[in-house]
């Protein structure tokens, strides 16, 4: 007498699933390539009568948030999902909605950013939201993606959060691959764990009337930045707790991070979104030849995890970070890369981190890369390399 | 006058007393918006969400910690207004079908957005707003010209107008393109209600409010809002310029309701546009042929709504 | 002389998000300090047309419950009185006036 049922769905429909569980009230999406489906199944959702929303069909990206911010100000409990050039159109309200503390939801089936123009999947688009104080987690199984944007919910929306939140996956290699996910039979379940509780953000009450979105001058803006550097704080202790509650209550147990076979390794991988699959199965191939590494998931980026990180990290002689975007012209271009090497410096460890680039615009990464990925840091740590000077772009012809 | 819906406002003792828009905001002494949202507040009443994207008002009615407004207000950015307003009017049905917000409460959504943040910037999300068919009444005031970051051009803004960024030089002498027509463009999206209004005839401005806020969908009122600072005049002239603006028939009061076109104020004797267009510092630089030119475009729009309504609404020139 | 030094709030006083609370609070700020002419109702020629009322933006004139004998001998229910508080000394007032009842004086500070 199961509470859950086992169907296949690409991650786009894993989001579309969550959005319906959790009783969204309003979407307001614009397509875009790869996210579509999502939109697509939404609105099959609400013509079946299986989802009651108020699906906004806007014109644009820019207007896609501009909506959830009215709607979440409202009172409403929202859900968008975007991509590359549509997460850049919305990019002016990402600040907005967190500087508004508005608990927005969002999928994002992570694109490269033209120019060139790519519709392929890579993660350009995620990383260039990283100052813009939304909470991030990235998902690499569809699983994930339909539990994450539950929990997703229940952190955004807690009192002591009230920032935005967004949930990331490959474009096209996760967005559109189908895969077995547990979802709820009946959403009633979902609801108990993600309860829909009278506002305590801002809301537009006529009988309340407050004023939102109001000018701030030197003497204030500040003060209400600072309050948000205490609320991406608090959504430490509250995604652990949420994590916590969700393994509890489901039986699926998450964390801010996820690591593999690390018993006995002291050299890792580290890695994000469905990646991570395939370094799971590269460590398999490794061991089998003798050669024992770890593999570590950042699965939450933003508030960063050094605490968890750095328990596994110290234990370690090095670590390999294989990022999937660039930041042009950094201090080290691979972005996680560069915040690892921070919390590796400020703690005073003395683990390598070896910095790849791979799966621009959607390289393909094979298990056979990441072995020679792995193998070619080896060669690093033997000729005394203990930081790469500059990251290696795996694969650039 | 029009007959075909009732006229809630007939003299001045018929408006409400109350405030919902408080003094002590930063709004120039003058400006004819204060006018226009008071009035627009007592017509809409308590129950009225106000979205409002950036500029004079905006930046003027709600420098935290303060705000003028008394009813609940929302900003977000610059061109979302109607973005933001089409996300509340859906979230209220939703939350109204789930019996979250009481499905009997009657709960107004209306932008108040300048001509910058509509005509131009703005355009987009208000084309979408009118064709998803949002209920929300969108006004716009016009002072036709980008005013909060200090007098530049608009889309709105007339021919010849002096603004900062079309100024009057040795070769070129104020903006070059005509005045974009933002409620005709409006219209052709075919909403229920869509209308211009003027401060100096609030009877019928605040009519029209009531009219927009009624119709089943979404409705556009344009108005006119004489800018002491930006059109250069002496602030206690503002509601006189909008009267004259009129009285020219260089602003032209109508209403299209459900697709019945009616000019609301009749100008039986119309004055001639230099009585407008003279007091005006951003026109100082127009020779009276200039003016003449601007008298006969005038004189032509005057003959095409005569003919649209199908009698003389809008008289010759006499003064 | 003291010298006052205003202690604004800090982070964990004030709403989040910018939100502010308190509607209308505008009204404690006083903008008659603006004003270089001054408005002044002459109340026996007022004929209570509303017009200035209807007219002033911040809104600055008040309607009040106060009966007024012209010495014309008419008899009036309430009176209009500019609120000097809040009036920026626009004249939009003394322009629109059908009767002329409004003086605008130079204000000597």
């Amino acid at each position: 007498m199961s509470e859950w049922i086992r169907i296949p769905l690409t991650s786009n429909y894993a989001a579309a699933y969550a959005a319906k569980d959790v009783d969204v009230d309003v979407v307001a999406a614009y397509p875009i390539t790869p996210q579509t489906p999502v939109v697509e199944r939404i609105a099959e959702f609400i013509a079946n009568g299986e989802l009651q929303a108020e699906m906004i069909h806007v014109e644009s990206e820019h207007t896609a948030l501009s909506a959830c911010i009215g709607a979440a100000a409202t009172g409403a409990r929202v859900f968008t999902a975007t991509s590359a050039q549509g997460l850049e159109l919305m990019h002016e309200l990402l600040f907005i909605a967190s500087g508004l503390r508005l608990p927005i939801v969002m999928a994002i089936a992570a694109r490269a950013l033209s120019a060139p123009l790519s519709i392929w999947g890579d993660y350009s688009d995620v990383m260039a939201t990283r100052d813009s104080s939304w909470i991030t987690m990235i998902a690499s199984t569809a699983q994930e993606v339909y539990d994450s944007i539950i929990q997703a919910y229940k952190v955004a929306e807690h009192s002591d959060v009230l920032l935005p939140a967004m949930v990331a996956y490959d474009g096209f290699m996760m967005s559109h691959t189908y895969e077995p996910v547990y979802v709820a039979k009946d959403r009633s379940i979902i609801l108990e764990f993600v309860p829909k509780k009278k506002p305590s953000w801002n809301i537009l009450d006529p009988d309340k009337p407050i004023t939102i979105g109001a000018v701030g001058n030197p003497d204030w803006y500040y003060e209400f930045k600072y309050q948000q550097v205490v609320a991406m704080e608090n959504s430490r202790s509250v995604l652990r707790q949420v994590f916590e509650e969700f393994s509890k209550k489901f039986g699926r147990w998450y964390n801010f991070i996820e690591t593999y076979n690390m018993d006995g390794s002291d050299i890792a991988i580290l890695t994000y979104g469905g990646l991570y699959g395939t370094a799971i199965e590269a460590v398999d191939i490794m061991k089998k030849q003798g050669l024992n590494v770890g593999t570590i998931k950042l699965r939450v980026f933003r508030p960063w995890p050094e605490e968890e990180l750095l328990k596994i990290l110290k234990s370690l002689k090095a670590v390999i970070v294989i990022d999937r975007a660039i930041s042009f012209g950094a201090a080290l271009e691979g972005p996680v890369a560069m915040e690892v090497l921070t919390s590796v410096y400020k703690k005073g460890l003395s683990t390598a981190l070896h910095s790849y680039i791979a799966s621009i615009g959607q390289r393909a990464v094979m298990e056979e890369d990441i072995i020679a990925i792995v193998k070619k840091s080896l060669e690093l740590l033997e000729k005394g390399v203990v930081i790469t000077e500059k990251p290696v772009y795996w694969g650039v012809r | 006058m029009s007959l075909a819906h009732k006229v809630h406002y007939k003299t001045v003792f018929d408006i409400p007393k109350e405030e919902l828009f408080a003094p002590g905001h930063g709004l120039c002494a003058g400006c004819t918006t204060g006018t226009i949202v008071k009035l627009l507040l007592k017509a809409a009443g308590l129950n009225t969400i106000v979205v409002n994207p950036t500029g004079c008002l905006e930046v003027s009615t709600t420098t935290f910690p303060y705000t003028a407004w008394r009813v609940p207000y929302i900003h977000v950015a610059f061109e979302n207004a109607a973005a933001v307003a089409s996300g509340i009017e859906a979230a209220i049905k939703a939350l109204k079908a789930k019996g979250v917000i009481d499905p009997n409460k009657r709960i107004n959504v209306v932008v108040i957005a300048g001509d910058g943040g509509t005509a131009d910037i703005g355009f987009q999300a208000l084309s979408g707003m009118l064709e998803r068919g949002h209920k929300v009444m969108y006004v716009m005031y016009d002072n036709e010209a980008y005013m909060n970051t200090g007098i530049q051009r608009s889309g709105t803004t007339p021919q010849y107008a002096w603004t900062t960024t079309t100024p009057v030089g040795k070769v070129l002498k104020g903006k070059l393109q005509f005045k974009k027509p933002v409620a005709e463009i409006v219209a052709a999206h075919r909403v229920p209600y869509v209308a211009t209004a003027n401060p100096a005839h609030f009877l019928d401005m605040m009519n029209k409010f009531r009219r927009g806020l009624e119709v089943e969908g979404p409705s556009f009122i344009h108005v006119l809002q004489p800018c002491t600072t930006g059109w250069r005049f002496d602030p206690r002239l503002g509601i006189k310029i909008a009267r004259l603006a009129t009285e020219t028939a260089m602003w032209i009061n109508w209403e299209l309701d459900h697709g019945e076109f009616r000019v609301t104020v009749p100008v039986p004797k119309r004055k001639h546009v230099k009585h407008y267009i003279r007091l005006q510092g951003r026109f100082n630089h127009l020779t009276d042929a200039d003016i003449e030119e601007i008298q006969k475009m005038v004189d032509r729009e005057v003959e095409r709504i005569n003919k649209i309504v199908g009698k003389e609404v809008i008289g010759p020139v006499v003064e | 002389m003291t010298s006052h030094v205003k202690r604004l709030a800090g982070w964990r006083e004030i709403p989040i998000g910018g939100a502010i609370i308190q509607p209308g609070n505008s009204a404690e700020r006083f903008t008659g300090d603006w004003r270089v002419f001054k408005p002044v109702i002459n109340q026996d020629k007022c004929v209570r047309c509303y017009l200035c009322w209807v007219y002033c933006p911040e809104p600055a004139v008040k309607i009040v419950d106060k009966p007024y004998k012209a010495s014309s001998g008419r008899e009036w229910k309430v009176t209009f009185e500019i609120d000097y508080n809040y009036c920026k000394g626009c004249g939009i007032c003394v322009e629109e006036c059908p009767v002329k009842a409004i003086d605008f004086i130079e204000e000597v500070k």
